[in-house]
């Protein structure tokens, strides 16, 4: 039951990284990062599980953790850098 | 002050001993000094008070939790069913919309907790309204007239 | 009872995994940016709650289950502040909503 948890958080990650190709803008992108990045937490904790080794949680954890303040960060910086990037929709 | 700082040492040896699970003098004296930093450091930064260790909204907090999980089940099957259904009949709006929250708490508990229910997302925020993104129109319509705000003033009270 | 409890754990993995498919996919098919930010929101609430409560049923020792409880209140305490800065952004960066035709007039009063 394990695997077909694995396996479904997996195909979601593709289909984000899809997204994350395709954009059309820089939020877009963003946004599917983002998803990609709670997605591996789920990935970590299932996997751990599967492995009998619950001590991944940790790693879940400290992933949580950087997925959130990754995507501030890189918030914080294009909202300073963008001015001259064209981010509206082609 | 004083009930906040020691509340946050509470939560912190709390979080430690949970986190740690190894409880040698060594690590138990790393905890105490790490413990000991972050609660110097957050009392430098004038950041323990009220509003980040809210201590008096314990006690409402689990019904509030939840009735907002049983909204999140509600607002995830609409947006689940508008993501499956052929030819996609979706019917954005932006809107803003009073509310009667008289503290920042109220305001902000307000604002994340319409973020968080899939549907709808908090896209700005002022003293009196706020500005809403919904997937569809009819999800505005039912902030407006729900009980939400209601339940956070009770909340906050 | 300990069967019960494997079922109910079973769906719940099973379904949020669904709904965490179920989000990619709104994600990849919903025309504009604010919209596909709804989609992502599933995953973020239910479908890591789902799978989360699942797992807690299966853990064999209390410290496991507390780990899993505060990973769980993380994703949602964070997850709204997330959304709300880069729709924030996105607005700054003059991103426009794709709204139906005939509701232009009101949107543009409401703002």
């Amino acid at each position: 039951m394990y695997t077909a948890a694995a396996f479904a958080v997996l195909v979601a990650m593709l289909l984000a990284l899809f997204r994350a190709f395709a954009g059309p803008t820089l939020y877009d992108r963003i946004l599917a990062v983002n998803v990609f990045g709670t997605k591996t937490v789920l990935l970590i904790a299932v996997v751990g599980f599967m492995m009998g080794r619950p001590d991944f949680l940790d790693i879940v954890m400290v992933y949580a953790l950087m997925n959130f303040i990754s995507v501030i960060g890189i918030l914080r910086f294009f909202e300073y850098t963008a001015k001259n990037v064209e981010v509206r929709e082609e | 002050m004083k009930t906040q700082t020691l509340g946050l040492v509470i939560l912190l040896v709390i979080f430690w001993l949970v986190n740690s699970g190894h409880y040698t003098p060594l690590i138990l004296g790393l905890g105490v000094a790490s413990i000991g930093l972050v609660v110097l450091v957050a009392r430098r930064m004038n950041v323990v008070d009220e509003e980040s260790i809210p201590f008096h909204l314990s006690r409402e907090l689990p019904a509030y939790y939840l009735w907002l999980l049983k909204e999140l089940v509600i607002s995830n099957y609409q947006v689940v069913r508008r993501i499956w259904q052929f030819g996609l009949k979706l019917n954005p709006a932006i809107e803003s919309i009073d509310i009667t929250q008289d503290s920042d708490m109220g305001r902000v508990i307000l604002a994340n907790s319409i973020s968080l229910t899939p549907g709808t997302i908090t896209t700005s925020i002022t003293a009196e309204s706020i500005t809403v993104h919904a997937l569809d129109r009819s999800s505005i319509a039912a902030l407006k007239n729900g009980d939400m705000g209601a339940r956070i003033r009770r909340l906050t009270r | 009872m300990e069967g019960i409890l494997n079922i109910v754990s079973w769906f719940l993995l099973v379904f949020g995994g669904f709904l965490c498919i179920s989000g990619a996919v709104g994600l990849l098919r919903f025309p504009d940016f604010f919209t596909r930010m709804h989609a992502a929101s599933v995953t973020d609430t239910l479908a890591t709650a789902m799978i989360l409560i699942g797992l807690f049923i299966q853990a064999e020792s209390w410290l496991v289950q507390v780990k899993l409880v505060m990973v769980l209140l993380f994703v949602l305490l964070t997850s709204p502040t997330a959304g709300h800065a880069l729709v924030m952004a996105a607005l700054h960066a003059g991103l426009e909503p794709v709204l139906p035709k005939q509701k232009q007039a009101s949107v543009e009063a409401g703002r």
